[in-house]
């Protein structure tokens, strides 16, 4: 167990130091609510109407975008190999290593969410659910995204190919995402029935994926 | 049976079997056009655009069909390693991507006349259309790793994780679907199907099935040939790069 804390702890430094990087994710998730805000004109209703979906749309786009990192440096750097020698199972350490994204890139879009909320003009009563919602789902997102990270190992170019790869297979999280967002936006505390079935993605994204992302690893370093 | 895991083998057999199979296919779906054109009624709401469902509703569960067959051969070839599974995954890819989009587009040509609109984002249309991203996918995939044996692993992992995530996509997109619009005014087809249009129906999707077994062969004939084609050139370029296979 401690080593996965190791795994985790390295990752994190990695993140928090300069030339991590951390910022930029957040930085592209609030530009790209500026993008759709410019795009769709300053109609205050249409964007507080739709301010949910397109906080989960850019979200989306931007953990995407931080996919390719995953895996990516550790593997050219050669430390991946390390972190195979450890002897815990490969896809134990998948998992530490999309639960260290998912704490470096995503938790942070989910902290800054509620104030890019009140720029799109999202209706009060839908603040917890939003961010709830962020939070059950996005995990879901950090381990898809680890397993694209993985299948692109060996590829030299492949963050457009990745989103391409990923971008069907998010349309779950996506679509209870913000079905809870809304739910709990229109009176219903507990954001039924999407929140449930969000978190039985995230929670069978949790079993199968690691699996998956392990096996594209041994596959792509072998 | 165990005889067509030689690609050899499997050659002169696709060799006898190609001409056989596309006449079958060709011989169904003359057959087929003629009921679903000239011999079977229109229908009493829709007039005679019912008949794009005889080109549209086969397309979709070869779409389906397709799908599942990569998956299967993929977990053949994942877990036997066997090549040929590989270049069966590998050589349906193009064949199920057609159809899909063979399906989408008559699904929009169907839904001008009867929805009127070229595009609704009905439950099944959308998640048609996520499906042909996931043969997109798969395909890219493929041609984006040099290597072959690797490229097949990649991709068989892909297609698997795919292929589980599939009901669970058609489960969300039914709900999205019934969040965002009343399902009635997008009900396609009447109460039932009557027996008249089943005929044509199944004549088309069995002569859908064989055109792809025909293609299939083909395909993966000449990705056999590619293949030995670039043994042979590596061979040629020198010692110092020889691969033994």
């Amino acid at each position: 167990m401690s080593k996965l804390a190791a795994i985790l702890m390295r990752d994190l430094r990695l993140a928090l130091r300069a030339g991590g990087g951390a910022g930029n994710t957040v930085v592209f998730f609030a530009l790209t609510i500026v993008i759709f805000a410019l795009a769709v004109g300053p109609d205050r209703a249409a964007l507080s109407a739709n301010a949910a979906a397109i906080l989960w749309t850019a979200a989306t786009l931007a953990a995407m975008l931080s996919f390719d990192r995953i895996f990516q440096a550790d593997f050219e750097d050669g430390s991946l190999d390390t972190l195979l020698e450890t002897t815990e199972p490969v896809s134990l350490v998948a998992l530490t290593k999309a639960a260290a994204h998912w704490l470096t890139t995503l938790a942070p879009l989910i902290l800054t969410a509620p104030i890019l909320g009140l720029l799109l003009g999202l209706p009060e009563t839908a603040y917890g659910p939003l961010v709830l919602s962020l939070l059950v789902g996005t995990p879901a997102l950090s381990l898809l995204g680890a397993f694209a990270s993985a299948l692109a190992l060996s590829l030299r170019r492949a963050s457009l190919l990745m989103t391409i790869l990923t971008a069907p297979l998010l349309t779950p999280a996506l679509i209870f995402g913000v079905g809870a967002a809304k739910a709990g936006a229109s009176g219903d505390p507990l954001c039924q029935p999407a929140m449930m079935i969000l978190a039985a993605v995230s929670l069978s994204s949790c079993v199968v994926l690691p699996l998956a992302t392990a096996a594209a690893i041994r596959f792509n370093t072998e | 049976m165990y005889d067509l895991a030689n690609p050899q083998r499997f050659d002169a057999f696709a060799r006898t079997m190609t001409p056989i199979v596309a006449a079958g296919g060709a011989l169904l779906l003359i057959a087929g056009l003629y009921f679903s054109l000239v011999n079977s009624p229109a229908d009493y709401q829709q007039g005679d655009s019912v008949r794009i469902m005889y080109v549209h509703v086969p397309a979709a569960w070869m779409a389906m069909i397709c799908y599942s067959s990569m998956a299967v051969a993929s977990a053949v070839g994942f877990i036997w390693k066997h090549p040929l599974a590989d270049v069966a995954a590998k050589s349906t890819a193009p064949i199920g991507a057609a159809f899909t989009f063979l399906a989408l587009v008559t699904g929009s040509l169907w839904g001008k006349p009867m929805w009127g609109t070229w595009w609704a984002w009905d439950a099944r249309l959308t998640s048609v259309l996520i499906l042909f991203f996931m043969y997109l996918g798969y395909i890219a995939l493929w041609n984006a790793i040099d290597d072959k044996t690797r490229a097949a692993r990649i991709a068989a992992i892909a297609c698997l994780v795919g292929f589980i995530n599939i009901p669970i996509i058609k489960f969300s997109v039914d709900g999205w679907n019934s969040l965002h619009q009343p399902a009635s005014v997008f009900r396609k087809g009447g109460p039932s199907i009557d027996g008249s249009m089943l005929t044509p129906l199944f004549l088309m999707g069995l002569a859908y099935t064989l055109i792809y077994a025909a293609l299939l062969l083909v395909a993966m004939r000449s990705e056999l040939a590619e293949r030995r084609i670039a043994r042979l050139q590596q061979t040629a370029r020198g010692p110092s790069k020889v691969t033994i296979e």
